[in-house]
C-alpha cells in the first residue's frame, strides 16, 4: 500500500477520523461551553492543556514524517493582515458563540440548543464573507503577505531548537497550572496565580 | 476537602463524570494528526465545509445564479469532499460519545451564562447568532479555525497559524474580561 492515499478511499476515512476527532472533543471536556468560556477568564485551562499538547506530539510526528519523506507539509499562506483581523474577529465571536466551529458542531450532537442557534449564525457569517471575499481578497490579503512560511525559515532557528523551546513553556505552564490550580482546572483560592 | 472538586450541582461537577485527562486527549489528537497527516496527508479543517455548506442555504435567498457567480462559492463549491464528511464524522462521533456516558442533555442557556446574564433563553439564542456569524466570518478571513490553524497548522509550525493562535488568545481574552468583568466565581 501506498500512502497517502487519495481518492475515493481517502474521502470515506474522513468519516472515521472525523469521528474521532468528536469523540475527543467531547471528553476532552470542550464542547461545553463554560469550559470554553472560563478558559478565556482564565479560570479553566482544560483549551490550553489540550491544544498545547496537541500541537507538541503532534508537530514532533509530522516533523519525523515529512523528514522521511512520508508527507508534505500544508501550510497556510501568512497574509498578515488577513490572518490578524479574521483571528481578532473569531476571539471575538469565540467569547460571544462560547464555542469555535469544531467544537459547536460537536456540542450541537450534545444537546446544546445555542451551539445550533450558533450553527446557523456561522452559515449567515459565512454568507456574508463569501459576499465580501472579492474585496477582502483585493484589499485585506495583499497586505504583509508574506506566503506559505513557517517559523523555522523566517527566523532562521531550526526546528528541533521550537520544539525544544515549546515543550520547556508548555513544561512550565503545565507545572504552574497543576501546583496553583485544582484538579478541574479551577483556579484553588488557596494558591492563586492572581 | 471543598476545594478539590466542584460542588455537584455545577456545571462542572456534572460533566466531570466522563472526562478524560486533558493532557491524554491533547496527546491522542496529536496523534490522530499524525496518522491523518500519514494516510491521507489532508489538514484538519471545519470551517471550510462549513462555509461551503453556506451555499446551500444561500441559494433560496440569493437565486442560484448568484451563489454560482460568487467567487468564493466557486472556489469552494459544496460537494461532499473529505472536509463535508470530516463534519459530519466530527457531529457522529461526538453523537456517541454523549451516548456512551448517557450525558446528552437539552441546554439553552448555560451555567456560566446564567450567573452573569440571568436566564434569558432568547437574549442567549441572539447572542450565540451573532458570535458564531463573528466567528465564522473571522475564521474564513484568517484561512482557518480552532482546527486548521490552531492544531493543524501550529504544529505544522506556520507563521500564519501562530499569529493566529496568539491573536485569537488575546482578543478572546480581553473580549471576556469587557463582558463578563474581573468578578470572582460566586462562593459555593
Amino acid at each position: 500500500m501506498t500512502l497517502p492515499i487519495t481518492g475515493e478511499t481517502a474521502r470515506w476515512l474522513a468519516i472515521p477520523f472525523g469521528m474521532l476527532f468528536g469523540v475527543l472533543l467531547h471528553r476532552g471536556g470542550v464542547a461545553d461551553y463554560n469550559v470554553i468560556v472560563n478558559q478565556f477568564r482564565l479560570r479553566d485551562f482544560t483549551v490550553l492543556k489540550i491544544m498545547l499538547t496537541a500541537i507538541i506530539v503532534g508537530g514532533l510526528g509530522a516533523w519525523a514524517l515529512h523528514g522521511m519523506g512520508h508527507a508534505e507539509y500544508q501550510i497556510k499562506p501568512a497574509n498578515l493582515l488577513g490572518v490578524a483581523l479574521g483571528a481578532a474577529l473569531f476571539g471575538v465571536g469565540m467569547v460571544i458563540y462560547g464555542y469555535c466551529p469544531g467544537t459547536g458542531v460537536a456540542a450541537i450532537a450534545t444537546g446544546s440548543l445555542h451551539a445550533l442557534v450558533g450553527f446557523a449564525g456561522m452559515l449567515a457569517g459565512a454568507v456574508l464573507y463569501a459576499l465580501s471575499y472579492p474585496w477582502v481578497e483585493t484589499h485585506i490579503q495583499t497586505v504583509a503577505a508574506l506566503g506559505k512560511i513557517r517559523l523555522p525559515q523566517l527566523t532562521g532557528i531550526p526546528e528541533w531548537c521550537w520544539f525544544v523551546i515549546l515543550t520547556v513553556i508548555a513544561g512550565v505552564v503545565f507545572w504552574l497550572l497543576e501546583t496553583k490550580f485544582n484538579n478541574n482546572g479551577e483556579r484553588d483560592p488557596n494558591n492563586s496565580l492572581m | 476537602m471543598k476545594q478539590n472538586g466542584p460542588h455537584p450541582d455545577s456545571d462542572a461537577g456534572r460533566k466531570v463524570a466522563g472526562r478524560w485527562n486533558p493532557y491524554l486527549v491533547g496527546a491522542a489528537l496529536g496523534v490522530l494528526s499524525w496518522v491523518v497527516f500519514a494516510v491521507v496527508n489532508i489538514p484538519l479543517g471545519i470551517s471550510t465545509p462549513i462555509s461551503s455548506a453556506a451555499s446551500l442555504c444561500a441559494t433560496p435567498i440569493m437565486g442560484s445564479e448568484a451563489v454560482a457567480g460568487n467567487a468564493y462559492w466557486t472556489k469552494f463549491p459544496f460537494k461532499w469532499d473529505y472536509h463535508m464528511l470530516f463534519l459530519a464524522g466530527t457531529f457522529l462521533g461526538s453523537l456517541l460519545s454523549v451516548l456512551a456516558n448517557r450525558s446528552f442533555r437539552l441546554e439553552t442557556v448555560p451555567s456560566t451564562w446564567v450567573e452573569r446574564f440571568g436566564k434569558s433563553r432568547g437574549k442567549r439564542l441572539i447572542e450565540a447568532f451573532l458570535g458564531g456569524g463573528i466567528i465564522l466570518f473571522g475564521a474564513r478571513m484568517a484561512g482557518g479555525c480552532t482546527s486548521g490553524h490552531g492544531i493543524s497548522g501550529s504544529l505544522q509550525l506556520a507563521l500564519s497559524s501562530w499569529v493566529f493562535f496568539l491573536t485569537l488568545f488575546a482578543f478572546g481574552a480581553l473580549t471576556a474580561f469587557l463582558l463578563f468583568g474581573n468578578r470572582n466565581a460566586p462562593s459555593r
